[in-house]
């Protein structure tokens, strides 16, 4: 472990993902993962249907834990900090590995749907806000400027996916495409370094992705955030990211620049099948 | 709205003609022996008072939230918080004046009903905005009433002593309640919530050293400044009428009471309404949409839950204060489910995290009861019913949780 520690703090990769492994009762669903992520760039994660590649989100944003590995992400002194680690304990659990800068989105979209739009972007900022209870009461300006600075950060964000116009909506009336982008710009007021996109193309029409992709390459663009993304659309994939995993079996088949693995006769063999098994 | 004023006035008026067809033969004609006795002022009356309603229906703005697009409409905000904080301070001010009406009936039954006031705000913050489903919020009350009962008793604490302390101690149930729940959702979290109350009571039950079991506790009368409210002094302090050299009056305690509870429920009104403006309002609502999407957002789940228990429990608790204060003694008798479960329809029906639905409703669900004396035998039966036909019309309670409309930038 300690050689992989070193390495890691050689190489400049934001995340390291370290002989990751999840069991769910007999099923293997990831046998000893390893990939990293560069900083600054958009890594995709493909395979086939059941290849792990949500479980393996599950396991980056602390939703599950892994009974084998970790999993580094360099933290904002340049640190090596293993999330795995942060879900342990009484206090642990997925928030600190969010708070350590991880922020994502979810397959099926979860937004607080009977909350407003700009509600939602509010909660996002809650662990940079003033939470203290009296300045909040009695309004405090110190309460006060932090509440104005959140509103600020809210309409920046809707601004940036295209939803100024729908501030006051309830989150839940919003048309699919907007949810999709809402959860994104959600996601991004939590102020992350590296932001873990879902399936973020699934139920959009071609228009739709389209302007999906351009926001992804945004966010690695303008706002310095690396990106990590999985998804089926290989159009998408292929067009917009640096780095590619792919996945199969719960293992790693190929890793590489999306034109090298799109080559790689283990991919296409698990995504076509083989002549063999005909 | 203005330009159909006449189209609504003639609906009100019909609304009230068809009220005056329908009750005038039940409550305007008595039979006197072999007489009819006719009595029109009683049916005259519902009729103004369905024509009223239903012309003010029209100017209250129920929904929030236009159905068609789900687009907020701005509330409150849109007047100045010079206006907002006279309009508060006029409606304390009308309520504050109730015991000059002289009425002890009125006034023991305003204070039951702001007990519930209470009791709903509360619980409205656990189920309204933290959407934990809680059966068991007596048991939060039992804490407050048996706090201040049992402080005076083996510690001596006063009225005013026992207020935060009676909060702090329920608040600490209700943490103590959060932790072995905070896995528990929906149908599991409302049976131990429900376990929860029910042990309180049990304890308090049969405790007979401590709690004096099924025989209850006295609660000394409130004071204030040391001036006591009863006729002659019975903890060290003066009458208030003999410091004021009035004549005694036994409507001296029982306002005092009600002051000073209105003052505790507008305080609350005041400090729950800022809650839900505040991060942690914020919080406790998204925990209520959607726990995993909090979790992903670096929302620490476990302190939201609890701390929703501890603020919703030690409201509860400061209710339970006054209601030791006011009745003069409690026993377990008072803390039964049937309590939770009515609390709970206050803030199903009122509408959930509403607090103009939950203290209207408090008000409706306590006061009905009283007005329907003279049916005591069907009190419950309406009651049903009134739930029912609310459920039906209004499934999300009588008035929408409203959102906080953020204006447009430099609008």
């Amino acid at each position: 472990m300690a050689s992989h520690t070193q390495a890691l703090s050689r190489d400049p990769e934001l995340l390291r993902v370290e002989q990751l492994s999840v069991r769910f009762g007999g099923i293997v669903a990831l046998n000893k993962v390893n990939f990293t992520v560069q900083p600054g760039t958009i890594t995709a994660l493909i395979g086939p249907n059941g290849a792990g590649k949500t479980t393996a989100f599950n396991c980056i944003t602390g939703f599950y834990k892994a009974h084998e590995g970790a999993i580094w992400l360099r933290d904002r002194d340049g640190q090596p900090q293993d999330m795995v680690q942060l879900q342990k304990g009484y206090f642990g659990g997925t928030h600190r590995v969010a708070r350590a800068g991880i922020a994502r989105t979810f397959q099926n979209i979860r937004l607080f749907s009977e909350m407003s739009v700009l509600e939602n972007l509010l909660v996002a900022q809650h662990q940079l806000l003033n939470r203290n209870i009296i300045s909040g009461i009695f309004q405090l300006p110190r309460f006060r400027a932090s509440e104005a600075g959140a509103l600020e950060t809210a309409r920046y964000w809707l601004k940036e996916v295209d939803l100024e116009s729908s501030a006051n909506l309830l989150a839940g009336s919003l048309p699919y495409g907007s949810q999709r982008r809402l959860e994104i710009a959600r996601a991004m007021c939590t102020k992350p370094r590296l932001i873990c996109l879902d399936e973020p193309a699934a139920g959009l029409n071609p228009r739709e992705t389209e302007e999906l992709a351009k926001l992804i390459q945004k966010l690695r663009g303008t706002h310095q955030v690396t990106v990590m993304v999985i998804e089926h659309d290989m159009s998408l994939v292929m067009g917009i990211s640096d780095h590619v995993v792919v996945l199969n079996y719960g293992e790693v088949i190929a890793s590489g620049p999306p034109d090298a693995v799109q080559k790689d006769p283990k991919v296409l063999s698990a995504y076509l099948g083989t002549e063999d098994e005909g | 709205m203005k330009q159909n004023f006449g189209k609504r006035l003639l609906g009100a008026l019909a609304a009230g003609f068809v009220t005056l067809i329908l009750c005038g033969p039940i409550s305007g004609i008595r039979l006197d022996g072999y007489e009819f006795e006719s009595q029109f002022k009683i049916p005259l009356l519902f009729a103004a008072a369905v024509t009223l309603l239903r012309l003010l229906s029209d100017f209250i703005p129920w929904e929030r939230v236009q159905a068609d697009s789900g687009e907020l409409q701005p509330g409150p905000e849109r007047f100045g918080a010079l206006s907002r904080t006279a309009f508060a301070l006029a409606i304390f001010l009308v309520a504050a004046s109730l015991p000059l009406m002289g009425s002890k009936y009125l006034l023991s039954i305003s204070i039951v009903a702001l007990i519930y006031v209470l009791l709903g705000l509360g619980l409205n913050v656990v189920v309204g905005f933290a959407g934990l489903l809680d059966l068991g919020f007596v048991g939060f009350f039992a804490v407050g009433a048996y706090g201040y009962a049992l402080g005076a008793k083996y510690l001596g604490l006063g009225f005013w002593g026992a207020l935060p302390a009676a909060a702090l101690t329920a608040g600490l149930f209700g943490a103590i309640l959060g932790f072995p729940v905070l896995r528990m959702h929906g149908d599991y979290l409302a049976i131990v919530t429900l376990g929860f109350g029910e042990i309180i009571r049990l304890v308090l039950n049969n405790w007979l050293d401590f709690t004096g079991g099924p025989n209850g506790v006295d609660a000394p009368p409130p004071t204030f400044l040391g001036w006591e409210f009863k006729r002659s002094a019975t903890q060290g302090g003066t009458p208030f009428h003999e410091v004021f050299h009035l004549d005694y009056s036994p409507l001296y305690l029982d306002s005092f009471v009600y002051l000073a509870l209105l003052s505790v429920v507008g305080l609350s009104i005041y400090g729950v309404s800022r809650l839900r403006r505040m991060p942690i309002g914020r919080a406790w609502e998204a925990l209520r949409e959607d726990e995993i999407a909090c979790r992903s957002l670096g929302l620490n789940h476990v302190a939201i839950k609890l701390s929703a228990f501890s603020i919703g429990a030690s409201i509860g608790g400061l209710a339970g204060v006054f209601f030791a204060a006011y009745q003069g003694f409690v026993s377990p008798v008072s803390f039964t489910f049937f309590e939770s479960a009515l609390v709970l329809a206050i803030v199903v029906l009122g509408g959930m995290g509403s607090l103009v639905g939950v203290v209207l409703a408090a008000l409706f669900l306590t006061l009905l009861p009283e007005l329907l004396r003279e049916f005591s035998d069907y009190r419950i039966l309406v009651f049903g019913i009134a739930m029912v036909l609310i459920m039906i019309w209004r499934p999300r309670g009588l008035i929408r949780m409203r959102r906080p409309y953020f204006p447009q930038e430099g609008a």
